[in-house]
């Protein structure tokens, strides 16, 4: 997958053509190509050890790439770090801080490495620390706070300096199930702005709450790339029915199983009374059958209780993308 | 400020933040009074801190290691490092901005034995263009310590390592020209000018030699280069 059609005609803030990186002999990341335009929030979702954090650390001129180039807003990775390095905002997966600084001696180090200046650094200080709801604790030492709070002043420091891009490592990790409602909201917050928003996560739900698109990475590769919708519809062919029957069980199951297009059927439940069973029947790729499925049961003289397609969750369409060996 | 500076000015914050280098700087200057009125304690007392200066360098095989070992150890073990590589500073800049903190907090403990010498002040006539080459000899030699244990830290996240690793080069360059003796030649020149504390010498007479200034300069140069270096070598690796 080496072009990418972008979604509207802005100019891309970020160009990724064939990045490479290898440490050693193992390829982290592997001919990937994407670009993302200004403000769009978008979601790198993919099992751990996929090349998401990889990504982000050539994005973010953490390191070079071993091949490919990388562009942000106009200036090379290479050739030009340190502008690249003023346009963006970063939060690493692991949250570094520094645990015996208070949070805003912490702000303020970040800030002015990042070369602001002292009055806008402090009304930015401000802004950050109530943007963040970090309020009551401005002046407690970092190492005191709780996992949740640390994560928020790890999200000041990277929107302190009002970056052009803001790239987030799995920014729910590891925080209790209150805080990353929280901390979700505040990320919807920040790419309400024209802020472009990269975040990466293989929490499902949370990248399709987040995010307007979706590049799914697998094995330092890109599989697929779409909204979340999209991604759903497009592999809606590959369905499974989900049917309620009364009747013999078994005959059921060998009946349906002789029907044209279907993969198997499998028994679910007995539901609670009598001789109705619940069965999940797989249907070969862009197969109607739901027609002929219910023909099939009423022709046999069994009663039909329920017919529904069953929609695959990102879930689903993850483990489908990410086991197929091409995509 | 420029970014070596808010680096430095970080770095000294923390060295006043954090215990350990109070106990150190207390340890240093208890031994210091005793190194004092030891070298006083000869036949002929010379008013003079060149002695005391000299017998001290050998504190300083231990002090530098541990004001040091913290310096990148520590930004690596809490993955800051990749904080600070990934924001809009050289790096460079980072490397002598925390130099410049460790040789600003080692000149604090320092100006604490001034004393010594308002003390001979009191019952002789010390002569201050010595003692001012002595100090700038120490700081001198001091800052070599410093840039090696700086260097020392940069290649581990582990500070015990990182002060072990110091540790063992400068104990090496402050005795390697005993060395000397065995060998012949220019086996023997090559130890003795390699050797820290040959350099100091020239100092503690009060003569302040080109040669002796260039040798500290470049070993402080070689070592922030060499550091610098590093940190682009763990930027490849990633």
């Amino acid at each position: 997958m080496n072009s990418t059609e972008n979604t509207n005609n802005n100019t891309p803030v970020i160009e990724v053509s064939h990045l490479t990186k290898y440490y050693g002999n193992f390829p982290a990341v592997h001919d990937i190509s994407f670009n993302i335009n200004k403000g769009e929030v978008v979601g790198f979702l993919g099992p751990n050890g996929a090349g998401k954090t990889t990504t982000m650390k050539v994005l973010t001129g953490f390191m070079p790439p071993t091949g490919g180039t990388v562009k942000i807003a106009g200036y090379d990775a290479l050739e030009n770090s340190l502008e690249i390095r003023e346009k963006i905002g970063y939060l690493p997966e692991s949250v570094p801080l520094y645990t015996d600084m208070t949070v805003t001696e912490y702000l303020s180090f970040m800030g002015s490495i990042r070369g602001m200046k002292k009055n806008k650094l402090s009304n930015q200080i401000s802004n950050v620390i109530e943007q963040c709801r970090l309020g009551d604790y401005r002046h407690t030492i970092i190492g005191k706070l709780s996992k949740g709070y640390r994560q928020r002043v790890g999200v000041a420091q990277a929107v302190i300096h009002e970056p052009e891009v803001l790239v987030l490592d799995e920014p729910t990790i590891g925080i209790d199930p209150i805080q990353v409602v929280e901390t979700r909201k505040l990320i919807k917050e920040l790419g309400e702005s024209d802020r472009t928003l990269i975040l990466s996560t293989h929490i499902l739900p949370e990248v399709s709450m987040l995010c307007k698109r979706i590049l799914i990475i697998h094995q330092g590769k890109i599989v697929a790339e779409d909204t979340p919708n999209n991604l759903s519809s497009r592999l809606k062919g590959a369905e499974q029915i989900s049917i309620e029957v009364k009747g013999p069980q078994k005959q059921i199951q060998q009946t349906l199983d002789k029907i044209n297009g279907v993969e198997f059927v499998q028994i679910m439940e007995n539901t609670s009374s009598k001789n109705i069973y619940s069965y999940m029947v797989q249907v070969e790729q862009n197969l109607d059958l739901r027609s002929t499925i219910s023909k099939t049961i009423i022709n046999n003289g069994w009663e039909l209780l329920k017919l529904q397609n069953v929609d695959m969750s990102l879930e689903e369409i993850f483990l489908k993308l990410t086991t197929r060996e091409e995509f | 400020m420029p970014k070596t500076f808010v680096i430095a000015m970080k770095e000294i914050k923390t060295f006043f933040s954090t215990p350990i280098a109070y106990v150190v700087t207390m340890v240093y200057l208890g031994l210091s009074g005793y190194f004092f009125s030891e070298s006083l304690h000869t036949a002929f007392p010379l008013a003079s801190v060149a002695p005391y200066l000299t017998n001290s360098l050998f504190l300083l095989i231990l002090l530098s290691p541990i004001l040091t070992m913290r310096l990148f150890a520590e930004e690596q073990k809490l993955g800051t490092i990749e904080l600070l590589l990934t924001s809009p500073i050289r790096d460079w800049e980072i490397v002598v901005g925390k130099f410049l903190g460790a040789l600003v907090f080692f000149s604090f403990a320092i100006f604490f034995t001034l004393y010594f010498y308002f003390v001979m002040e009191i019952y002789g006539s010390p002569d201050p263009g010595p003692a001012f080459s002595a100090y700038l000899g120490f700081i001198l030699h001091g800052a070599s310590t410093l840039a090696i244990g700086l260097l020392a830290s940069s290649l581990t996240s582990n500070q015990i390592v990182s002060a072990v690793i110091a540790f063992g080069i400068i104990f090496l360059l402050s005795l390697i020209d005993q060395l000397g003796s065995f060998l012949g030649g220019f086996a023997s020149t090559l130890v003795t000018e390699l050797a820290l504390t040959t350099h100091f010498e020239d100092f503690a007479r009060g003569i302040i030699d080109f040669k002796d200034l260039v040798f500290y300069l470049s070993l402080i140069s070689f070592c922030l280069f060499t550091t610098t270096r590093i940190l682009e070598i763990r930027r490849w690796r990633g």
